[in-house]
């Protein structure tokens, strides 16, 4: 032990230990590991490979060939409906998958966000649902219902959404630091409650309900002044819900890592108690985190409210709020790392007919989407597998899980 | 049983925390490993438990060399370990804890309490124990819990016993009674280990005495070697057992706490109208045997517990702080050491960096508008990491994984470098090695001689002894008396136990 600060050379080695112990690998590793169960799943769901089971013995090749174009057919399908296609005639349309996964990935990055800043303060917010549909509602307010300038007006109908989410999201908090409530607890009940309260405000055409739905639950298009611009023209639909995506990202990162309010989040996150005794007011810093963790839902919210040309129905929220739960834990709830994750995740919601058109159900993506959150969440199953050192910290799964298994929740 | 650990070596990395010990204990021997925390004892116990494999070196029992690789190996061998944290279930009663594992049972497989009553009666009879066998363990005093945990250890035929640092938890009393304990146990034939870092324990029971430094063996020594000397070698230098001091030279009343009345958690009257004051420039050591009071005398005093109705009040430097926010406090100038460093005064995921700014990252120097300013953060950490001797190789290690003694170092970095009138420390040398309390206690009546005021809560006399200018003897959350520190052992030891000046 050296007896002061002394500048050392980098230990690569021990950097190599701090990666192989800590999140990137193991995240890569469930990836793959994902993939190769969707695949397992496609082989043996496959007619011409279940037929060729029946003469494996005579012909085992014809059972792996099988197999094998089942599994390529299928994931270059995903490729080519989320990334590139390459039988496309022309270059736009050959980029068409790749735009289509930056569109579907933005609401699911900044919602992302949103339940990642709450885990890292130690907080499991389920609400994204009732976050997202409550930003749904003040946004559709300002969307359909208020005339504004260009510009300004999907500028304050973004405001909106983010307002009507973080509402939501201090009111839990609040919830939490009076009276002790579980957030996990309340959110999942406001859930239901503002489902149904914008089910009921999608009924009467007084409220939210479109001049023209009839009988149906569902609003007005959004005035041509509040909907989102389109990136690159009206061709795609990709639109700046993707570039909010993307500012959210980095004002995460800065909020995060960079930012006064972060550290005294991320310390109550850590250690409640040091940070009370630190003078950090622990009830304050909960409320501000869960109004926090649903602005990004927020964010999310104003790209649903604000892209469709159709008008919001009860199932505009997409099941993002939840999709949002899988790709915090997968992005390790850091900036980039929910940026990828929810890339991934968009790549998989893009790619999902280009799968159905060569007869694979897309529910296999379902299953690699799990899976890849199953070994995540099961990193002790992992590090077996591969025997990988165990981490060196607390992983933030395991605060979770002693929380959740904790009384009081404190 | 005679134990013995031949070239016993454990690496961890590029650390050695073992290197190639040895170690005889013969049987009904009182063992004591004595060193400093982080000098290896815990890590060879563990060797020796099955907790760990050793990357060399053999353990022979009574000759035949044995092979462990997990705890019921060893168990099964006839090794019993004691840790300093009680593996017991609190709401199970002793028979229950001590059956738990290798249940006694009758037909059909129903547990037979029984037999297990009868085996706690028949233990702690032969060894005068006195532990009911029905009681529930959360009801038990410390000290009764570990007699627990011996029983377990003796109810598996342990005839080689670990105490993992046992009298960190005892009031004085208790640890006297552990002393008999063992000296029974060893006179059954029972080999025991004692590991611990406090010496006069060390002189008063052992038969011998190992001492480790740095993951090596530096010598054995026998009781009545001097304390000094015990103390050098445990160090490798020589270390002043008491601190320099010149004459306090009291100012101003900084802290006045008047007939004050605190509740515990659980709505028990735990600090019961005190009165004090702690003048600028004097140590006021709070004495007492551990949960009289203590604790929640400093969290009233930081606005982390609030005063009880309106019963007394707290004020610093002439304001009362009765409502105050813990900022609110710590701004108004106290620096606080909080008892309990893991829990409440660091974040062992942060940074040592981190750390440092953990009650400061409101105001300037680290806050820079709402960003952190890092580049006076990382010149900050290095100066106070020198200035304290923090022992790591970087200021972004996490604090989690320095040792005791260094993690204190840190947290009496931060408190110590802010602008304060008042410290309050707590057990500000618990689990700490002995050149770090050394360090430690300069440091404080440093502070003092600059004319800051020290309330000091302390459950260790010599460390009261060392330091305090006047001592106040808490007792069931009242206090007994204030008396100087001429005032003799015996005299303090009767007012710990309630017994008035």
């Amino acid at each position: 032990m050296s007896k002061s600060v002394t500048k050392e050379p980098i230990d690569w080695n021990a950097a190599f230990k701090e990666i192989m112990s800590g999140g990137v690998i193991r995240t890569i590793v469930s990836v793959i590991l994902g993939f190769a169960v969707g695949a397992f799943f496609m082989i043996i769901s496959n007619r011409e490979f279940l037929q060729s089971v029946g003469f494996f013995f005579a012909d085992p090749l014809a059972s792996i060939r099988a197999a094998g174009d089942v599994v390529g057919a299928g994931y270059g399908a995903l490729i080519k409906g989320s990334i590139y296609n390459a039988s496309a005639v022309t270059f736009e349309g050959a980029i068409r998958p790749l735009t289509e996964t930056l569109r579907l990935a933005g609401p699911l990055i900044a919602a992302g966000l949103g339940i990642g800043l709450g885990f890292r303060v130690g907080l499991f917010n389920i609400g994204g649902t009732g976050q997202l549909v409550s930003g749904l509602i003040w946004a559709t307010f300002v969307a359909t219902r208020v005339e504004l300038p260009p510009v300004i007006h999907f500028v304050v109908a973004i405001v909106a959404a983010i307002v009507g989410a973080a509402l939501v999201g201090a009111f839990v908090g609040f919830l939490k630091a009076r009276t002790g409530a579980n957030e996990v607890i309340t959110t999942i009940m406001l859930n239901y409650i503002i489902v149904s309260f914008f089910n009921f405000l999608l009924t009467d055409n007084a409220l939210l309900q479109g001049a023209t739905a009839g009988g149906y639950t569902k609003s007005d298009p959004a005035f041509e002044t509040a909907r989102l611009p389109y990136l690159l023209g009206e061709s795609y639909a990709l639109n700046l819900g993707f570039v909010l995506a993307i500012v959210a990202v980095i004002v995460y990162w800065w909020l995060m890592e960079r930012s006064t309010v972060g550290f005294r989040l991320r310390a109550v996150g850590f250690n409640p108690s040091a940070a009370k005794t630190a003078g950090i007011n622990v009830e304050r810093t909960y409320i501000l985190a869960l109004a926090l963790s649903a602005a990004f839902v927020g964010i999310a919210a104003a790209n649903q409210a604000l892209s469709s040309t159709g008008g919001v129905t009860p199932t505009s929220h997409a099941g993002i709020g939840f999709d949002a739960i899988t790709v915090a834990l997968l992005g390790g709830s850091t900036a980039t790392g929910v940026l990828m994750a929810g890339l991934l995740f968009g790549a998989f919601k893009a790619g999902s007919s280009a799968i159905q058109i060569e007869g694979i159900s897309p529910d296999v993506l379902g299953i690699v989407q799990g899976a890849i959150v199953l070994f995540i969440a099961a990193p002790p199953l992992i590090r077996a597998i591969f025997r990988l050192p165990p981490p060196q910290t607390t992983s933030m799964l395991s605060a979770l899980k002693s929380k959740l298994f904790s009384r009081g929740g404190k | 049983m005679k134990l013995e650990l031949k070239g016993i070596t454990k690496r961890f990395g590029t650390l050695v925390a073992n290197d190639a010990i040895d170690l005889v204990v013969e049987s009904g021997e009182i063992h004591s490993l004595l060193g400093e925390n982080g000098a290896g004892k815990s890590t060879l116990m563990n060797v020796l438990y099955g907790l760990y494999k050793a990357d060399a070196g053999e353990i022979l029992l009574d000759g035949k060399p044995a092979n462990f690789s997990g705890p019921g190996d060893a168990m099964a061998a006839g090794i019993g370990m004691v840790h300093q944290h009680f593996m017991l279930i609190p709401v199970f009663t002793v028979a229950e804890n001590v059956a738990l594992g290798h249940e006694p049972t009758k037909r059909g497989g129903v547990l037979d309490l029984d037999a297990a009553r009868a085996l706690v009666r028949k233990i702690s009879d032969r060894f005068g124990f006195d532990v009911d066998p029905d009681a529930l363990v959360e009801d038990l005093p410390v000290g009764v819990q570990q007699r627990v945990e011996i029983i377990k250890s003796l109810a598996r035929d342990a005839k080689v016993l670990v105490l993992d640092e046992p009298t960190a938890v005892l009031t004085p009393q208790e640890t006297d009674e552990l002393m008999e304990i063992m000296r029974g146990l060893a006179k059954s034939g029972t080999s025991i280990v004692f590991i611990t870092h406090k010496l006069r324990e060390v002189k008063a029971v052992a038969d011998k005495i190992t001492v480790i430094r740095q993951g090596r063996v530096v010598g054995e020594a026998k009781p009545t070697t001097e304390t000094a000397e015990l103390a050098s070698m445990m160090v490798g230098r020589d270390v002043g057992l008491t601190v320099e001091k010149k004459a306090a030279e009291p100012g101003k009343v900084v802290l006045s706490v008047s007939d004050l009345s605190v509740l515990d958690d659980r709505d028990q009257r735990a600090v019961d109208h005190v009165s004090f004051e702690v003048r600028a420039g004097e140590i006021l050591a709070i004495a007492g045997v551990q949960g009289n009071g203590q604790t929640e005398l400093a969290e009233a005093i930081l606005g982390l517990r609030s005063i009880h109705s309106s019963e007394g009040d707290i004020s610093i430097s002439g304001s009362s702080v009765r409502g105050k926010s813990v900022r609110n406090i710590l701004e108004k100038g106290v620096g606080y050491v909080p008892e309990d460093r893991k829990k409440n005064g660091l974040i062992s995921e942060f940074s040592i960096e981190e750390n440092l700014m953990l009650n400061g990252s409101f105001t300037k120097p680290y806050a820079k508008g709402l960003g952190i300013a890092f580049a006076t953060r990382a010149r900050l950490a290095e100066e106070r990491i020198k200035e304290f001797d923090v022992r790591t190789t970087s200021a972004l290690t996490p604090a989690g994984k320095l040792s005791g003694g260094n993690q204190q170092k840190v947290v009496l970095a931060r408190e110590l470098s802010r602008e304060v009138d008042l410290l309050v420390v707590s057990q500000p040398t618990r689990g700490v090695d002995v050149g770090s309390i050394e360090f430690i206690h300069e440091r404080l009546v440093e502070e003092r001689n600059a004319g800051k005021a020290v309330l000091l809560i302390s459950t260790e006399l010599d460390e009261v002894l060392a330091l305090a200018d006047r001592i106040a003897v808490m007792y069931r959350g009242r206090i007994v008396g204030i008396v100087d520190t001429k005032t003799d052992r015996a005299k303090l030891g009767q007012m710990m136990a309630g017994v008035a000046a």
